[in-house]
């Protein structure tokens, strides 16, 4: 089973499973870890931010202009800022690594 | 400053898809509505997250947007007139001597009535506050996320953070009272209706306005006043002085003074009997998002028919010496007067 690594505010790191078809935000969330994702993953708010590992930024599509303007609403975003919602997870990402964006 | 108490018989906290709806099962056995919402507009998450995004999952209507069924809902309810109390967030509910249930809002409106219907989703939208040190301690001083009056702004020294149409639109109004006014976005690129941002953009050019491309990460000065705040970009951080920051980043949900309502939570949802929708307080329902049970989803259409089962306990309380019969507005020329189509 492919993996996802994810560290949590207060540096907790946690390897989930990940579900292919699954965005990153949802299997964040069905693993209990505190995630927001308040609209529920259609990219109409920013509480599902993560910080992708560099080494991993170029294995991901990137964000399109519509995330990037509601990471307007994230904060402290970095040039790694993605919103997880807009992540599909695949075989192929094996191991990507995220952090949790800080509660904004 | 405290009302008249405004009488009703059902109070609904929440104007959102949800508890749009409850209006229409209420209002057909013969329930009056009122209802308050934090934010300036009537739909909630549909018209303030996502007015333009498509939903699928309503039933019999194959697409529309968050907007689109706000309008329907209002189109559904316009019969039974319910009252709208936009712009102030449910904050205190007090039981009445003699039964029912005081409601008083931010803004001091005062609702009475035997019931009160929980359908704020998330709980109330809220300026997204800065999370950095001293912001809290110069909150309403030096620091601010409204305008409230113009004319507090006059002569300051402005900067403004954001790129969505609040930031512009003050950009804008701030710019002929202000001492000094400056913006500062994350990037170079604006979200705001493309004339203010051309408009904005004039100004910057005039050298009426400067335009900071960075992040917030510091503010300095003794609290609560504000000298200087620091600007992060990728090529380094800069100080820029100020006496007055106003940030639009943006809202997000937050449950609020209802969580203080002595109402059984779980893990910040209100825990409700799934017959009828009524909470551990007697004459207090919840539904939609904000409630959990076995087997809850989150859908619009699960609030609807929790919406319809709410009624039928509610009714009760609101004319105990009636008998409720169960109808159909296909067949019910009574529903249907309600309605004003027979």
């Amino acid at each position: 089973m492919a993996k996802i690594h994810v560290t949590d505010r207060e540096g907790g790191e946690h390897t989930l499973e990940g579900t292919p078809g699954w965005s990153v935000m949802e299997i964040i969330r069905e693993n209990d870890l505190p995630i927001e994702a308040a609209c529920g993953g259609c990219c109409a708010c920013a509480t599902c931010h993560v910080y992708v590992d560099e080494a991993w930024l170029a294995q991901l599509a990137p964000a399109s202009d519509e995330e990037d303007r509601m990471l307007d609403e994230a904060y402290e975003v970095k040039e790694n800022s993605r919103l997880s919602c807009q992540i599909p997870f695949r075989e192929d990402l094996d191991g990507l690594k995220v952090t949790l964006g800080p509660e904004f | 400053m405290t009302a008249e108490p405004i009488r009703t018989d059902m109070v609904v906290v929440g104007a959102g898809p949800v508890g749009l709806f409850a209006v229409f099962e209420a209002g057909l056995l013969n329930i009056r509505c009122e209802l308050v919402d934090n934010l300036d507009k009537i739909g909630g998450q549909c018209a303030e997250l996502y007015p333009d995004k498509p939903i699928y999952d309503i039933p019999a209507v194959p697409r529309c947007t968050g907007q689109q069924l706000t309008d329907l809902l209002l189109e559904q309810i316009r019969p039974f007139q319910p009252r709208f109390h936009l712009n102030q967030e449910a904050e205190r509910l007090e039981r009445l001597e003699g039964g029912g249930w005081r409601l008083t809002t931010s803004t001091g409106t005062v609702l009475e009535a035997p019931t009160v219907v929980i359908a704020a989703g998330a709980g109330s939208f809220v300026p997204r506050r800065l999370p950095l040190p001293g912001a809290e301690a110069r909150e309403g001083r030096s620091v601010h996320y409204a305008v409230r009056r113009m004319a507090d702004f006059r002569g300051k020294r402005i900067l403004i953070a954001g790129g969505g149409d609040s930031a512009l639109d003050w950009t804008l109004n701030l710019e002929p009272l202000a001492d000094s006014l400056a913006l500062v976005h994350r990037r170079d690129d604006f979200r705001a209706a493309p004339d203010s941002v051309a408009r904005m953009r004039a100004l910057v050019t005039e050298g009426r306005v400067k335009l900071h491309i960075g992040q917030i990460t510091g503010l300095h000065g003794p609290e609560p006043d504000l000298e200087r705040v620091t600007i992060k970009s990728p090529s380094g951080e800069q100080d820029v002085a100020c006496d007055t920051l106003l940030a639009f980043y943006g809202l997000k949900m937050e449950l609020g003074p209802l969580a203080g309502w002595g109402l059984n939570l779980n893990r910040n949802l209100i825990e409700v009997d799934v017959a009828t929708f009524e909470t551990n307080a007697p004459g207090i329902f919840a539904i939609g998002d904000i409630i959990t049970y076995p087997g809850k989803l989150k859908l619009i259409l699960s609030g609807f028919h929790e919406a319809a089962l709410m009624a039928q306990k509610a009714h009760a309380y609101v004319h105990p010496d009636q008998k409720l019969v169960f109808r159909y507005t296909t067949s019910s020329t009574d529903l249907q007067k309600k309605l004003g189509v027979a």
